[in-house]
């Protein structure tokens, strides 16, 4: 990854919204802070009514924050109506205008911005070049297939260079198939033309392929920013690692910290180093995270960090799925990856030890 | 088996449903065929002829009450279907709030109120203002036709309304366009279908009504259906046969026409 630029696209400032008044109102964003970095690919993942796509509407203009300001380049535009802001939405419904061309609706933009005819011509057909849809310029938006309208719907906001483009799951009406090549083909969009994008979904393993950040969102606030290797090696807290992945929650108890790291106490009495979120000073009983392939399997003997039973062996393939119960009844789950030859020993029933290693286990906030 | 608890396939279904066509259209079609009687009377067949629809074609009362139904109900069309498209898009285009269902049920007074009442209450309201202003013209017709065909171009434009994606309106402002220009480019555009529906719809509604416009209308202004009346309380001949059939096919005409129209924009 390319040094980006320190300069923030969108700065969201303790932005709050909340619908409805009196006994019934709710807030679908609670002062919520985040700042988006020019050039950048970032995703706002969470579970339906996290607020990700209320968050998005704001910054298009669409509804208006209760509180708060949000910052384009350093200019407030949250008072602003959506057809003076330079941002443009690709929608999860696609919305093409059902009356004209694919060219027209690609145009759109361009000619509401009063831009001369032969420049919105020149960069009708830049776009179309650029989203593989040359071939179909004079075809009507319902005479093409759902992959299509996808493209249209990406041109038509890219062609009047927004200075920052909103994706709201555009991704999920498509089948899986057209969703892979869409995700390689929207990086590669981002990449081409230099805007930020910001984009929204509840997709984990489409968060994980594209961002250049990820935010975890839930019930209406930002519960952890970072890169994709950070969210999912470095959950923060308990949602963001239940929602991400497969994760083993572990009960511990904190018996030193240094550097920014803590060393926990298991309920086998072993001691393990674990990673602490920024700006945590952990104390007494805490929960920690470890993910399925982060630990190993070893002879059951004293040296391995717990001990458990194998219930059930899952194999699926590339890997094999241990699910295992500890000694203080709890559930744990070792994933290993599969290579060619024979089984080695761990049959259903069976005792093991499982080992975590140095850098596996993370202390969660709550 | 698709189609077996199909309703076509329930036993009597061919027998009720023919016995409802001929109802409907055999009174139609013994009009029609009687226009072309060559006799007086409008029972007893004569003979073939077009001697009827000659005899109303230069009958100047004919021709005179046909233009004012026309001026009439286009004026009165086009009027109640701008006056529609506002209220449906005022009451689409926004969240409900109390007192939306009150002013559904204002819209579609007409069709509530029974006619007779309107028609009383018009002939008494009309008169103190042609004393005050002196005007007699077309206007109290066209006024009142505008009134009560508000309703039925109404209900088609709501209806294409509210199947319309809301996100359309929403991606044109995400494209700088300002709210003229979506409602220009965009609403507009495709709202065209329900608002061809809509004047129509008015028209047709106008052309045809009896009750209002006998209580509004002064003398000397009789709209084509006021004036065969008129003619039947005198005594049928077949000549009210012959205006009947050319009101009857240019109906028609005008239905499929914008029923062309309208699928040529959807």
């Amino acid at each position: 990854m390319p040094d980006k630029p320190d300069r923030n696209a969108i700065e969201v400032v303790k932005v709050s919204k909340i619908f409805g008044s009196g006994e019934g109102q709710v807030a679908a964003l609670d002062t919520v802070s985040v700042s988006i970095r020019e050039n950048e690919f970032f995703t706002l993942l969470g579970p339906s009514g996290c607020g990700k796509t209320t968050l998005l509407r704001l910054i298009a203009g669409f509804d208006f924050p209760t509180a708060g300001e949000i910052l384009l380049y350093g200019q407030d535009i949250a008072p602003l109506p959506p057809f003076k802001r330079p941002v443009n939405t690709v929608f999860q419904s696609y919305a093409l205008f059902p009356h004209m061309t694919v060219a027209e609706n690609i145009g759109f933009g361009l000619e509401m911005l009063g831009k001369p005819k032969a420049e919105i011509k020149a960069r009708v057909d830049a776009m179309l070049k650029l989203v593989k849809m040359e071939a179909l310029s004079a075809r009507r938006t319902s005479q093409i297939s759902g992959g299509q309208q996808q493209r249209v719907a990406l041109a038509r906001a890219l062609a009047p260079q927004p200075k920052v483009l909103l994706l709201d799951e555009p991704l999920s009406a498509l089948d899986y198939k057209l969703r892979k090549e869409m995700q390689i083909e929207l990086k590669r969009l981002q990449h081409e033309t230099g805007i930020t994008f910001i984009f929204v979904t509840h997709d984990q393993e489409e968060a994980l392929t594209m961002s250049d950040r990820i935010a975890v969102m839930s019930s209406g606030k930002i519960l952890q920013v970072g890169s994709p290797r950070d969210i999912y090696d470095r959950p923060s807290e308990r949602f963001v690692a239940d929602f991400i992945g497969e994760s083993n929650f572990l009960k511990a108890e904190v018996v030193g910290v240094s550097a920014g790291r803590a060393t926990v106490k298991l309920s086998s009495g072993t001691e393990i180093p674990a990673s602490l979120p920024e700006g945590l000073v952990p104390k007494g009983k805490v929960t920690i995270v470890v993910r399925p392939e982060h630990a190993q399997l070893s002879a059951a003997s004293p040296s391995a960090s717990l001990s458990g039973t194998v219930e059930n062996i899952v194999y699926l393939g590339t890997d094999t799925h241990f699910h295992l119960r500890l000694a203080d009844g709890e559930p744990f789950i070792v994933r290993r990856q599969n290579s060619r030859g024979t089984g080695d020993g761990i049959v259903q029933g069976g005792k093991v030890g499982i080992l975590i290693g140095g850098d596996a286990a993370q202390v969660l906030k709550d | 088996m698709a189609n077996r608890f199909s309703i076509k396939h329930q036993p009597g279904f061919t027998a009720i449903a023919a016995t409802c066509f001929i109802v409907l259209y055999l009174p139609i079609v013994v009009l029609v065929i009687y226009a072309f009687n060559a006799a007086t009377s409008t029972s007893e067949w004569g003979g073939f002829s077009l001697k009827w629809f000659q005899s109303a074609w230069q009958n100047t009362q004919v021709i005179d009450a046909t233009l004012r139904s026309f001026q009439i109900g286009a004026t009165a069309a086009v009027f109640s279907t701008i006056f529609a498209t506002m209220a449906a898009l005022a009451t689409t285009r926004t969240a409900p709030y109390p007192g939306l269902t009150f002013k559904y049920a204002a819209i579609n007074q007409p069709l509530m109120v029974p006619e007779i009442v309107t028609g009383v209450a018009l002939l008494i309201f009309f008169s103190r203002i042609k004393i005050f202003t002196g005007y007699s013209g077309l206007g109290y017709l066209i006024a009142a036709h505008t009134a009560f065909c508000i309703p039925f171009a109404y209900l088609p434009i709501r209806a294409r309304l509210e199947n319309m994606d809301l996100t359309l309106e929403r991606a044109a402002a995400d494209l700088y366009a300002t709210p003229w220009r979506t409602f220009r480019r965009i609403t507009l555009p495709l709202l065209w279908p329900g608002i061809l529906a809509g004047l129509m719809l008015a028209f047709v509604i106008s052309l045809d009504d009896v009750v209002i416009t006998e209580f509004v209308k002064s003398g000397g202004q009789d709209t084509l259906p006021t004036y065969m009346l008129g003619q039947i309380r005198r005594g049928i001949t077949p000549e009210i046969n012959a205006i009947s059939t050319v009101f009857l096919l240019l109906s028609v005409a005008i239905v499929t026409l914008f029923f062309f129209i309208s699928r040529k924009h959807a």
